[in-house]
């Protein structure tokens, strides 16, 4: 048993402890009022909540989905282009990643409403007559979220790629494989790992999002999170807000560390 | 041609992804008294009519020094407890690294959820001091893998001669480690101020009547959509690419430590 190096981390160690751990842990004891799980069989056996969950699970695997596709060319592109235009691609990620979740927000609210930009242009275009619903549902929820979690999937992504050693390609490409080939037969298999590692921070994040489905979502896109602000603030439900967050920290957790068990040998290579 | 393809894809995957920043421009210098696109005329009223109201500009004071005080804070115990990660050898330090790094992962509204339980009680809703706890909670990641990378790197044979020169060991911390950790430690006070200024769903909890930057918009935004919250966007933007360019070029590249 040695403790050489421990005392610097002591005074970060009491914060954690004391405004992140104690907390989460005194009110996830809450959920256990009177020695009983009626809170958890509330949360999961009521079909109104059982719905919340799954729709969350829905919603976390499509966004999950489309930022994979949506996120695998451009850290492709970064990762394989000149230095100077990798520059720039950082730039146009890091810039959307950085800037604050609720001036996107209000900006997709201006692009998508009834009177928003995309609508406007729909219509004196003749393509609609009616102003579309994009916003206030599930299309306005995805979209807002894709955004937000895209940067996300693109730096795994670009990293993997980057790790990838050329000279297999050169080998690939002088042997004669199609670009479609090299594709599927070494840069996909090969960068799994960061595809892996991409979908796992996206798909974890997504499961407790709070601030693009209530802005988006016009009160009929309810997550889970939406719902134990509403526990705790409208009905003042602490027991069972408690329930709720222990089963999304478990789903979490659960997806987190099976993750990492999954990567793990793989790594190793 | 495949590649091609490729580029045009990203092209549009790109417009995407900057669309919602650049949309905020136009609106902010709108003429017109309600959010009308395209605007029919340019003017500077919803850039003035921020700058007169004085729940704004409390707001935005507001976020800036809570913002500078979750960085410092989170510098101060963040920079140590990195140093003991890297070069400590004791018992349970995956668990300290894990609980270090937990914050990205557990959802923060279950958090704000829990800390404002534990805030109502103490009567610490709205007191400045309670949100910069919080916040350097959130911030202690960025700077623990920003400086664990940084610490990684790190020569430590530059250290070893200046001790052998005679430099006592606070000397060489001072006069030799910080200083060659200074790229790292820039990025990771930026990255902790933005976190801070930024973060909403735990201000919306802890801030009480005290609004922050974000959580003002927040309200805004839920009541009517007025173009005032355009032109704060704009600042909020310009102020997110200066730190972006001042991490460029003060700062450790991003890209790594957002691996």
């Amino acid at each position: 048993m040695t403790a050489r190096g421990f005392w610097p981390a002591l005074p970060a160690l009491l914060l954690l402890f004391i405004f992140f751990l104690f907390p989460v842990v005194r009110m996830l004891g809450f959920s256990l009022e009177g020695g009983s799980l009626d809170w958890y069989a509330k949360a999961l056996g009521e079909g109104l909540y059982l719905r919340v969950f799954w729709n969350t699970f829905e919603i976390a695997l499509l966004v999950t989905f489309f930022c994979l596709i949506l996120g695998y060319p451009l850290g492709f592109l970064m990762a394989t282009t000149t230095p100077l235009w990798a520059t720039v691609g950082f730039i146009f990620v890091l810039l959307p990643l950085w800037t604050s979740v609720l001036v996107r927000t209000y900006a997709w609210m201006v692009l998508l409403g009834r009177n928003g930009v995309f609508n406007r242009l729909l219509i004196d275009s003749g393509v609609t007559e009616d102003p579309l619903p994009l916003l206030h549902n599930f299309t306005g929820v995805m979209i807002g979220m894709v955004h937000v979690l895209l940067p996300y999937m693109v730096l795994p992504v670009y990293g993997a790629v980057r790790r990838l050693d050329p000279a297999i390609v050169a080998a690939a490409e002088g042997l004669g494989a199609s670009t479609w080939r090299i594709f599927w037969r070494i840069y996909l298999p090969l960068t799994l790992n960061g595809i892996f590692a991409g979908a796992v921070i996206v798909f974890v994040l997504s499961l407790g999002f709070y601030i693009t489905p209530a802005l988006l979502g016009g009160g009929r896109v309810i997550m889970i999170a939406v719902l134990i602000e509403q526990q705790v603030r409208e009905t003042l439900n602490w027991p069972f807000a408690a329930a709720l967050s222990a089963v999304l920290l478990a789903a979490t957790f659960a997806v987190y560390s099976l993750a990492q068990r999954f990567t793990r040998p793989q790594e190793a290579t | 041609m495949s590649r091609r393809v490729l580029v045009v894809a990203c092209g549009l995957i790109y417009l995407f992804l900057m669309l919602p920043i650049l949309v905020v421009f136009p609106i902010s210098l709108s003429s017109a008294p309600y959010m009308q696109f395209p605007p029919p005329g340019l003017s500077w009223q919803w850039y003035e009519r921020y700058l007169d109201d004085p729940q704004w500009i409390e707001a935005t004071w507001r976020s800036l020094y809570i913002g500078t005080a979750t960085a410092c804070l989170a510098l101060g115990l963040g920079v140590p407890l990195a140093f003991s990660l890297v070069r400590g050898k004791f018992l349970g330090r995956g668990f300290v690294e894990r609980l270090a790094l937990a914050p990205v992962i557990v959802p923060t509204i279950i958090l704000s959820v829990a800390v404002y339980g534990i805030f109502a009680k103490l009567k610490l809703i709205g007191a400045w001091y309670g949100l910069v706890v919080a916040h350097t909670v959130l911030a202690l990641p960025f700077v623990v893998l920003v400086m664990v990378a940084g610490l990684r790197d790190f020569d430590r044979g530059l250290e070893h001669a200046a001790e052998g020169l005679g430099a006592s060991r606070w000397r060489t911390l001072t006069r030799i480690t910080l200083p060659l950790l200074r790229p790292s430690l820039v990025s990771a006070g930026l990255l902790a101020f933005i976190s801070s200024f930024d973060e909403v769903v735990v201000a919306l909890f802890l801030a009480g009547a005290n609004m922050t930057l974000p959580k003002k918009m927040f309200d805004n935004i839920l009541m009517e959509i007025d173009p005032t919250i355009a032109a704060v966007s704009v600042m909020q933007i310009l102020l997110v690419s200066l730190v972006l360019v001042l991490i460029g070029r003060f700062g450790r590249g991003l890209s790594g430590s957002a691996r």
